[in-house]
């Protein structure tokens, strides 16, 4: 098992003839991810790469090819549109990796998720995606850096994910799941959504939880993890050096009126028996010394 | 992005959120021209000189003044304010020169209120903060009184609505002023939310917002940021507004090749992909060199498609800093291919020759390649496994291997 996407994951990608959405489209389909069908609006009939079959809506998509999943490319000024979409067509899963889009129009996607009361997930955006290893990539990691095995990864950062993946996989250690939530002040699950998910999955053994400055999300997740995880989670912050009041890369990544600090953030994660690691170069071997 | 006063002013005034009357000055004779023209059009006397720059508190540090005898008393503090190096809590030590003025009518008012509009993370909404402790720094009364801030979130497929507005006025008091200060109030707010959601806002503050005697609801303060994901649906506007005097001209240089760069005071330069890992990267350096004064210089993230140009590019910039004692490149590369990195810092190091020791930790897609391109490029760059060996030998090569 794992958790979110796998074998049965059936991805139609929504920017497909774009050139992010092409590149990434074929490096997921060589991964073993079954890409399905694409959309491109005013593109349908076309075929991409002469074999997944590309249609004009989403909807259109789900009635002939059955997808369940979406990963979207779409540019910042229809990417919330996009989103939108797959949850009308019913999507069990949306991934947005788009980076860019104004948060009002997120303030609204993210209302309109909450309407659909659990049936559709959304990752993202701003994010690298999700993996299965050797089931399902849906997303724009590097696939050859993960193994196959028991810990989860969550967060807000895509390098630092592979950093975490690399390291683990460099001890021998596989991963279940890998999921980068993204670094916008507005999206889809949350740290909280994610390790309930690892909570409950018989496959996860322990859990890297990546975070970093701006918001209050690890906090909520630090909660959560001192009242219910049965497992171990080792952490670590990104930021402590930033500066305030300045953003650093992510749209959500900014200490404002002395909120969002590594130090707050890392304190909460040591309350709640999370080992937090020293350095980036540490998180595996934290995770590691906390397996039995 | 930040704007001014006077241009928060002027996007308040289209949606109708009440202002005093004022007009910009960029030059001595031209704050008393406004002055001149201000006492005329209101027939009194008062006129307030505000220096225009991004940031808060300019009040205390002595960059806002009144004026009761007239244009010529207006002309003398504009001479005093304009070109003066305004420090406030949030310039930082070095303060931010004044280059611009706003010269606006005296108004007397009956109390000082807050009202802003941020984006709240954590509930997903926007969220409409009042308190009746106007003219302060907002940041204190959260920390030491939070009971005076009132909240409501607004839901936004509804859409403003007037009972949550009612909820802050008569939480404020308002009623006590006049009939009519409640209904003002509503309207204000609602105006305000339109300014938000139509002009992509991140931030929307007014502090003080006044009572006047006669129960008028007036903004007295502007102070607004747009969210920079949706310049593409202002870019002509945006650009007026934008001020480029007060930004950073590194971050500004790095903006226009799409990077992102923030400037920072430590010595050591860093070329990262990645924001997560361009944060943690200076994390590391400050853990391992931290006892021996050796610190961060700069944020960069190249992000995860650069090519070769941005690569140089970035590469030259960190070049040029004077405070820079060694350069750390990171990369993980997934999209981003090692060999692309390594030909962009081959070719930067080649046109401005090397000062400084470069140490440069590749990882991921192509890094053989990537390695290679290195070493066969004749160039004394140190090599890193992994990012704790990187921050090692950045360490020794700062403090000349004395640690």
């Amino acid at each position: 098992m794992s958790i979110i996407v796998g074998k049965n994951t059936a991805v139609v990608v929504q920017g497909i003839t774009g050139s992010a959405g092409g590149f990434h489209a074929k490096q997921c389909m060589e991964y073993g991810t079954q890409v399905v069908a694409g959309v491109t609006p005013g593109r349908g009939g076309e075929s991409f790469e002469a074999k997944v079959p590309v249609f004009d809506t989403v909807k259109q998509a789900v009635e002939k090819t059955g997808c369940n999943a979406s990963l979207i490319f779409v540019p910042p000024p229809g990417a919330a549109d996009a989103i939108l979409e797959a949850f009308d067509a019913g999507l069990e899963l949306v991934v947005c990796i788009t980076e860019g889009i104004p948060v009002i129009d997120m303030l609204k996607v993210r209302r309109r998720l909450e309407t659909l009361n659990g049936k559709t997930r959304l990752i993202g955006p701003n994010c690298p995606g999700i993996i299965t290893p050797t089931e399902c990539k849906m997303g724009i990691m590097p696939g050859h850096i993960h193994k196959r095995g028991h810990i989860g990864v969550v967060s807000k950062s895509g390098t630092l994910t592979y950093e975490a993946v690399g390291q683990l996989t460099a001890l021998g250690i596989g991963q279940s799941t890998c999921i980068g939530i993204g670094g916008d002040p507005v999206a889809g699950m949350d740290f909280v959504d994610v390790l309930e998910m690892f909570n409950a999955d018989p496959d996860t053994h322990g859990v890297i939880m990546i975070g970093e400055i701006g918001g209050g999300a690890e906090e909520r997740g630090a909660e959560y993890i001192k009242a219910h995880m049965k497992k171990p989670v080792a952490a670590f912050i990104a930021g402590t050096t930033a500066p305030e009041g300045k953003r650093m890369g992510h749209a959500g990544a900014i200490i404002s009126g002395g909120k969002g600090t590594a130090a707050a953030k890392i304190d909460a994660l040591l309350s709640a028996g999370c080992k937090v690691a020293p350095t980036p170069s540490d998180m595996a071997s934290t995770l590691k010394s906390m397996l039995s | 992005m930040k704007i001014h006063e006077y241009q928060g002013k002027l996007i308040f005034a289209k949606y109708g959120v009440p202002i005093p009357k004022g007009y910009p000055a960029h030059t001595v004779l031209e704050a008393e021209a406004v002055a001149k023209r201000l006492i005329e059009e209101t027939k009194s006397n008062v006129v307030v000189v505000k220096a225009q720059i991004h940031a808060g508190g300019r009040g205390k540090g002595g960059g806002v003044k009144v004026a009761k005898g007239g244009a010529a008393e207006a002309k003398e503090l504009a001479q005093k304010i304009l070109g003066m190096q305004l420090i406030t809590h949030q310039t930082g030590p070095a303060g931010q020169k004044v280059r611009h003025l706003y010269i606006e009518q005296g108004l007397e008012m009956v109390k000082e209120l807050y009202l802003g509009a941020v984006i709240d993370r954590d509930r997903r909404r926007i969220a409409f903060m009042a308190s009746t402790e106007g003219g302060m720094e907002i940041e204190k009364v959260a920390e030491h009184t939070p009971e005076k801030i009132l909240t409501v979130h607004i839901d936004p497929i509804v859409g403003f609505s007037a009972f949550q507005a009612r909820e802050l006025a008569f939480g404020l008091g308002l009623q006590q002023y006049s009939k009519e200060t409640v209904g003002k109030f509503v309207k204000l707010m609602g105006a305000l939310y339109e300014v938000m959601i139509k002009e992509d806002c991140s931030l929307v503050e007014i502090n003080p917002l006044v009572v006047l005697k006669n129960g008028d609801v007036v903004a007295l303060d502007a102070k607004v940021n747009m969210d920079d994901n949706a310049e593409f649906r202002h870019k002509a506007q945006w650009a007026e507004v934008f001020d480029k005097d007060e930004e950073d001209p590194v971050e500004l240089e790095a903006k226009d090749v799409g990077l992102n760069y923030v400037s920072l005071d430590g010595n050591v330069g860093c070329l990262v992909n990645g924001a997560g890992l361009a944060m943690a990267t200076m994390d590391i350096i400050k853990h391992a060199g931290e006892k021996y004064g050796v610190a961060p210089a700069n944020f960069l993230d190249v992000g995860g498609g650069a090519n070769q140009e941005q690569v140089t590019k970035a590469f030259s910039m960190i070049l040029k800093s004077d405070k820079v004692k060694a350069i750390f490149v990171n990369i993980f590369g997934g999209i981003m291919k090692c060999d692309v990195i390594a030909m962009g810092v081959v070719a930067a190091a080649k046109n401005l020759g090397l000062k400084v020791p470069v140490v440069v930790r590749l990882e991921g897609t192509n890094v053989e390649l990537g390695k290679k391109i290195l070493r066969e490029s004749g160039l004394a760059i140190i090599p890193a496994d992994t990012m704790a060996d990187g921050a090692a030998k950045i360490v020794a090569a700062v403090t000349g291997g004395s640690k």
